[in-house]
């Protein structure tokens, strides 16, 4: 089964530069259906007045970080089997395991390239 | 002359700069200020024939004395506020400077790169895959502002850490200018240990060691 390419995946950072890169690399891999959040609290509201099929969000953000985003959308019930890979610089150990314990479902570091977000998104939806 | 003996066994003193060091780091309530009148008080009250001990003991006090004036001028002579006042907020102002020009040099790379999809469109499609290579290549290589932020960010921080130490050396020893912040050391959050922004090359983990990691959990 090929992947829904039409599906809504929310992207969450507060470099709106970064938002852009991401926004135009999902574009070339043909996932046009792309929205934005400027950080955890703001993606939370989109997610649950929305239907996404996957997040793809950076961790460094406030108020709220991408690991409470994480957290909360792992708590929610509706929201809790969607998709989550994190795109951060942060690189240590100590990261990835929090994250992979709060049930991130992929992990990518900056700077990162189109290959590898194609690979990981193709991963976590199961065709990896 | 049994002082004397006692003296001879006695192992050497240690350097009064690091016994004022010592006391500093015990007592870092206790001011120089304070200190300085202790030691003054105590050279007044040394009056009349002194045996051997007692004039170590001075010869040591006045030594303290003299190390504290001269911290204290050697901290004068520092131009300590023209540090904080204007060589750190200076240098600050600066680093932002940078973020917001590359953040506009950025967005105009990116506007260029959408216009060549938006062209390539209109070409044949071998063309047309040749330019999606190229803006694939600009998009990647454009995340290096987010990066170069962050790692400013941290020297920003940084530098702020710094003149809060400055400020606190000041209020120590050389009396406090009442502008400047004190280092607050409030523990901080579990998660905030987490964010420490890009690792320089040599201490991070690359994609290939996430994935290997990240394998290991299956």
């Amino acid at each position: 089964m090929a992947i829904d390419k039409s599906m809504n995946i929310l992207i969450v950072d507060d470099y709106k530069t970064m938002l852009r890169i991401i926004r135009n690399l999902l574009k070339q891999i043909e996932f046009n259906n792309v929205e934005e959040a400027s950080d955890g609290s703001d993606a939370l509201i989109k997610l649950r007045a929305g239907n996404f099929g996957l997040v793809i969000s950076d961790w460094n953000m406030a108020p709220m970080t991408g690991l409470q985003l994480l957290q909360e959308v792992r708590a929610d019930t509706r929201l809790k089997a969607t998709p989550f890979i994190m795109i951060t610089a942060e690189s240590k150990t100590e990261n990835v395991v929090a994250a992979k314990q709060a049930g991130v479902s992929n992990y990518i570091v900056k700077p990162f390239n189109a290959e590898t977000l194609r690979d990981k998104i193709e991963k976590v939806l199961g065709h990896g | 002359m049994a002082d004397v003996t006692d003296q001879a066994a006695r192992p050497p003193a240690e350097p009064l700069s690091h016994r004022l060091a010592s006391i500093r780091a015990a007592r870092p309530d206790v001011g120089a200020d304070t200190i300085e009148e202790i030691v003054r008080a105590v050279l007044t009250t040394m009056t009349g024939d002194l045996t051997a001990k007692e004039t170590s003991l001075l010869t040591e006090v006045e030594e303290l004395g003299r190390t504290i004036a001269n911290a204290k001028s050697e901290i004068a002579a520092l131009n300590v506020d023209e540090i904080t006042g204007s060589h750190i907020p200076f240098a600050t102002d600066e680093l932002d400077a940078i973020v917001a020009h590359t953040a506009s040099a950025t967005n105009a790379i990116l506007e260029s790169c959408e216009m060549l999809d938006t062209a390539a469109e209109l070409v044949t499609d071998a063309a047309a895959a040749k330019l999606q290579d190229a803006t694939t290549r600009i998009y990647e290589a454009c995340s290096f502002q987010d990066i170069t932020g962050q790692r400013i960010t941290k020297v920003v921080t940084t530098l702020k850490s710094i003149e809060s130490k400055v400020a606190q050396i000041v209020a120590t020893f050389g009396g406090r200018n009442p502008d400047l912040p004190l280092v607050m050391s409030a523990p901080q959050m579990a998660e905030d240990e987490l964010l420490n922004g890009p690792q320089l090359p040599a201490h991070a983990m690359d994609q290939s060691d996430i994935d290997k990691l990240l394998a290991s959990f299956d």
